[in-house]
């Protein structure tokens, strides 16, 4: 005989609310840590700040900013979807917190659906900081192109989270600690993000045109500047994420 | 349902690679029991309720929890079931009642976690990151997140490993509440006095085979048993001679006697007047039944485990 009934407790609280409520402690424990304040803001704007105020690169069109900002809010999502978000969950996987959680009512998909939400919030203020920074520096976005951004965020969120859950569920968390910082470096340098691409050698400006952060920051110049949707780069950023969050998924280890 | 089956493990194997973790072991676990699954380390403890868990697909044999396939129904199970891991399981900068009140809004009807906080002894530590518990807090925790969400069955994987003596009782005074409120609980140890405080049901297992089962008071039957200690080397063929027919004694390990045959006064007596003749002073002599860790090493061994 075996036991359906009479059990001890009243099952599961309903899914919204064990996904909120996962939501809000990843919320918590990313805005604990230092390096993450460091990494999403201190970071991103010490950077607008000092290429704002310091005439380092020759930048296209007539207004700086309007390279720059854009830029910025692109490294933005960059460092919270992909580094921030490897890190900790590199380090989740690795301390058993994600095997512990698979014994509990929040579905797996309702843990990415936690930490999806919890890095678009974290984005958002990132944006509405940085993009005030911007403002006072004297940059006039294009606010008709504020719903295509939007989409773009989301594109580059996709991307960059695929990225990064590619290498916490595979990598040891060291290796990815070490492997997220580096690739955080490289892809601020050379993926179009400050440095125009033009300004790099051939072989690299043409390597650079295929990576996420120039297509992510691209794709937010046309919308914050001619408020245009950049067809292109919004492909590019479709073609990762869907490379990238498949591969995730087929390769992702919980313990 | 107090009594029906909880937990039901037939003919279960378990591979990793080349390595046999678990040959055959087939269990039963009725709500409202307690069931210890015994055994030295490797023994396959682990890999068996991680099974039960849903964490492991068997290689072979049949697992159901409340009816419901681990793995497969992973979804409807998770919710009812309660988990203690050998180890980690918490964010390291998590605060103990913030963990555990996240795992208590993940239920319906939860138990309150400020309670479960000064049950445990944790009320200091509420507030401290769980990187910076003591290794018996982080125990402490990690049992009170098994049973926060009020399951039907929870599975203690060595709960009271590194605890200090007052936390054990906490523990065992947990664990009986639960019996009590019909939860089915397995626990896997080698901690005899766990097992024999606890358990109604016992599972010794051993290389990834159920060697033994039964309640402790079956698996230590039996007529009881005399033992002494004295110097090493005494003539234990002459002393046999001077006991009532039939009694035998055998020195294992040296210094420690043991005497087969029913011990009663007169035993006692014979052997006490035997030791005054050979000016032998015999220490703790004692008249007791099998305890389980007497069962226990007769079927594992003695031999020290890797």
């Amino acid at each position: 005989m075996t036991a359906r009934t009479g059990l001890p407790g009243a099952g599961p609280a309903p899914l919204h609310r064990v996904v909120a409520a996962q939501t809000r402690m990843e919320l918590r424990l990313r805005l604990r840590h230092g390096e993450t304040l460091l990494l999403t803001i201190v970071i991103p704007v010490v950077l607008l700040l000092f290429f704002a105020t310091v005439d380092l690169v020759d930048t296209p069109g007539d207004e700086p900013l309007d390279f720059l900002v854009p830029g910025i809010l692109a490294l933005a999502v960059m460092s919270t979807a992909f580094t921030g978000q490897a890190i900790a969950t590199a380090f989740e996987r690795s301390y058993g917190v994600l095997k512990r959680l698979g014994a509990t009512a929040l579905p797996r998909w309702g843990l990415l659906a936690a930490k999806t939400a919890a890095v678009l919030v974290v984005e958002l203020v990132q944006w509405v900081l940085l993009g005030s920074v911007g403002v006072a520096l004297g940059w006039r976005p294009e606010l008709a192109g504020i719903p295509a951004a939007v989409l773009f965020l989301v594109l580059g969120t996709a991307a960059f989270s695929g990225l990064g859950l590619l290498m916490a569920g595979r990598l040891r968390a060291e290796a990815t600690l070490a492997a997220a910082n580096g690739l955080y470096v490289v892809l601020l340098l050379a993926g179009g993000l400050i440095v125009p691409l033009d300004r790099l050698p051939g072989p690299l400006e043409a390597a650079g045109r295929l990576l996420p952060t120039a297509a992510l920051a691209d794709g937010l110049r046309s919308a914050l500047t001619a408020g245009s949707l950049d067809g292109g780069a919004a492909a590019v950023l479709v073609a990762w994420s869907a490379v990238l969050l498949a591969a995730a998924a087929a390769t992702f280890r919980w313990e | 349902m107090p009594g029906s089956l909880a937990v039901e493990v037939y003919g279960l194997a378990k591979r990793y690679g080349a390595t046999t973790a678990v040959h055959d072991i087939s269990f039963t676990a009725a709500t409202g029991r307690v069931l210890a699954l015994l055994g030295p380390n490797g023994a396959g403890k682990t890999t068996t309720v991680e099974t039960c868990e849903g964490y492991r697909s068997p290689d072979a044999g049949r697992v159901r929890v409340l009816g419901l396939d681990p793995v497969r129904e992973r979804r409807l199970l998770a919710p009812r079931i309660g988990v203690m891991l050998q180890r980690g399981g918490v964010y390291p900068s998590a605060r103990p009642l913030e963990m555990l009140r996240l795992l208590a809004s993940f239920a319906a009807d939860p138990l309150d976690p400020d309670e479960l906080v000064d049950r445990l002894g944790l009320r200091e530590s509420a507030g401290t990151p769980y990187r910076r518990l003591s290794g018996g807090q982080q125990q402490r925790l990690s049992l009170a997140l098994a049973l926060v969400s009020r399951p039907a069955v929870v599975f203690l994987d060595e709960p009271t490993a590194g605890l200090d003596p007052q936390a054990r009782l906490a523990t065992w005074d947990l664990v009986r509440e639960l019996r009590a409120d019909g939860v089915a609980v397995v626990l896997t140890t080698h901690a005899m006095d766990d097992a024999a405080e606890l358990a109604d049901d016992v599972v010794i297992i051993d290389a990834g085979r159920v060697v033994a089962t039964g309640t402790p008071a079956e698996l230590t039957a039996g007529p009881a048993r005399l033992t002494f200690r004295a110097p090493p080397g005494l003539d234990v063929a002459a002393l046999a001679a001077a006991l009532p027919a039939g009694c035998g004694v055998a020195e294992q390990p040296a210094g420690h006697y043991a005497v087969t045959g029913a011990a009663d006064p007169a035993l006692v007596s014979a052997i006490a007047a035997w030791c005054a003749d050979h000016g032998v002073l015999a220490g703790d002599l004692t008249v007791a039944r099998r305890t389980l860790e007497d069962v226990f090493l007769e079927l594992t061994g003695r031999e020290l485990r890797v």
